[in-house]
């Protein structure tokens, strides 16, 4: 039963992956990627931290992803354009981080003999014991994990006011285009909660047209 | 199968008999209360007191024509619906609905997955209902369904934060993510309304905007949007969606009656542990998500709709900031050893 779930799922996990990195709509990829999230989920499940896979589903699947396509929704994009032909930046980018993944996947099966070295127990992964490691063990992790999560949401903030604004003004009448960066060039001008300084010229001349 | 297989599926046939009957049934009530509330008969055709009016409905919704846009994105056009459902009927896998009990000389506990993650699954389970409402707004290829749907998505993550902490709030003094272990701690000490008046309040709120009812039903908004992301759909399709919704409706009455008003149990009763008991542990949770879906109609016919920025300055300014006062005085509250 167990290996026919895990079986199922980490071939749904795989494909829908792929289905991430190589459908041209933007939309089928951001739903493609939802479904890999909930297969690891359920992977989570099965090696008994049912906490991570809850987790993993209710702040990825159900939140992050749909920012994702809201933006995606909301930008109205519809269909890829043509990857760049040959080797660019991005090509070098993604072989650079499959390979630090697969050296640090090495690493991990070389210090441990096999892959299965310190399996979990339901004892170390239930809620309490993990809470206590958490806040006395790796207190320190944490707190600056929190904090570098704190600095990202100033970062984003201040990235995405208009420029001269002052800061106490975000928030008040756009509550929608704080979600993207201010000098993102898709934006400028199409977007309507940020008039770009040709737009009075343009809309004068469409009245008077 | 396993005797332990055999019970699970016993007790989720239990919850899904209960919970394919919800739309119909509210169906009638819906439109019988609107009636009252606006003083008109309402429908009183179909069999006594139009009793039989959702059977007529449910009649048509099956024969007449199933229409397809042709501009539609077939696959995700013809799922939607069926994924707006799924959430709807899974979240309720974590709800207790009755004492520990004994049939057969086996121990049962009357909940379908007794995990120790259950608030979380079913927080977990229900953001996902999300996707189906953006995928049928995109699928459809119409403005007001992209509309929809987009509002959809901007509102379901906005009161999803504030209930969600609202939710934690209850967990703190509990110190259990389990509902059963919910459900134990307020038979044990007072229903958790009166002390976390503040997160019921934020719940109750948050709860109207996450089953997109009205004041907060944005993503639909028939005055400016014609339908809503569901504008395209028609026949069975469309009755799924509606089916959804009221399922959604009982999921969230049924977690916040077992978060703040003791779920199935009743002060000062002990139920017999035995078939009987999970019978009247049944009816009184029934019960209980019956009269919060008679307020959730209630006032869906009492008050106007918000504004799209109204709400989103209600759920990030005002529900958000509670939740998290809520949040600090519960800690200190069970810190200080009064709850």
């Amino acid at each position: 039963m167990e290996t026919v779930i895990f079986a199922l799922f980490a071939a749904l996990a795989l494909v829908s992956a792929i289905v991430v990195v190589t459908h041209k709509s933007p939309v089928y990829s951001t739903l493609a990627l939802v479904l890999t999230l909930f297969s690891t989920a359920v992977l989570y499940v099965l090696l008994g931290a049912p906490f991570v896979g809850a987790l993993q589903i209710l702040v990825y699947a159900g939140a992050i992803v749909v920012l994702f396509l809201f933006v995606i929704m909301l930008l109205n994009i519809q269909k890829e354009e043509e990857a760049h032909a040959g080797f660019g930046a991005q090509t070098w980018t993604a072989i650079l981080g499959a390979a630090i993944f697969l050296g640090m996947m090495g690493l991990i099966f070389w210090r441990s003999g096999s892959p299965a070295a310190a399996p979990l127990t339901p004892e170390s992964v239930a809620l309490k014991p993990l809470a206590a490691q958490l806040f006395t063990t790796y207190l320190l992790p944490f707190e600056i994990v929190g904090l570098l999560l704190l600095v990202a949401v100033i970062g984003a903030t201040v990235a995405a006011r208009k420029p001269g604004e002052e800061l106490g003004h975000i928030g008040e009448h756009e509550y929608v285009s704080g979600e993207e960066p201010r000098t993102d060039p898709l934006k400028s001008g199409s977007d309507p909660h940020q008039p770009s300084v040709a737009e009075p010229a343009y809309s004068s001349q469409r009245e008077a047209s | 199968m396993s005797p332990e297989l055999i019970a699970i599926l016993a007790k989720y046939a239990v919850m899904f008999a209960v919970l394919i009957n919800v739309a119909p049934i509210m169906n009638w009530v819906e439109r019988r209360a609107c009636a009252y509330i606006q003083d008109r008969p309402g429908p009183n055709r179909v069999g006594p007191l139009g009793l039989f009016q959702p059977v007529a409905d449910a009649l048509k919704f099956m024969f007449k024509e199933d229409v397809t846009p042709s501009a539609a994105d077939k696959p995700l056009y013809l799922m939607a619906p069926a994924l707006a459902l799924l959430p709807a009927f899974t979240t309720f896998v974590v709800i207790p609905f009755g004492p520990d009990i004994t049939v057969a000389g086996r121990a049962v506990r009357l909940m379908v997955a007794d995990v120790d993650t259950g608030v979380l699954v079913f927080l977990a389970l229900s953001s996902l209902s999300v996707y189906s409402l953006v995928m049928a707004g995109y699928a459809s290829n119409n403005k007001f369904s992209l509309l929809g749907s987009i509002r959809a998505s901007a509102q379901l993550i906005s009161y999803e934060l504030a209930l969600t902490i609202a939710v934690l709030a209850v967990i703190i003094p509990v110190g259990s993510f389990n509902l059963a272990d919910v459900v134990a701690y307020q038979r044990a000490h007072v229903w958790n309304f009166l002390p976390q008046i503040i997160g019921f309040l934020v719940f109750l709120i948050a709860s109207f905007a996450e089953t997109n009812r009205l004041p907060f039903d944005l993503p639909e908004a028939e005055s400016e949007l014609v339908a809503g992301f569901h504008t395209e759909y028609g026949s069975m399709r469309f009755a799924l969606f509606f089916q959804a919704e009221y399922t959604n409706m009982a999921a969230l009455s049924a977690l916040g009656v077992t978060l703040y008003f003791g779920g199935w149990s009743l002060p000062w009763i002990e139920f017999p542990h035995n078939l009987l008991g999970g019978v009247l542990g049944l009816l009184t949770l029934l019960a209980k998500i019956g009269i919060c879906m008679a307020v959730f109609v209630w006032i869906r016919w009492t008050f106007p709709r918000f504004r799209y920025d109204q709400l989103m300055r209600l759920g990030w300014k005002v529900l958000l900031p509670l939740a998290i006062l809520n949040l600090i005085l519960v800690a200190a509250m069970t810190l200080a050893g009064w709850l």
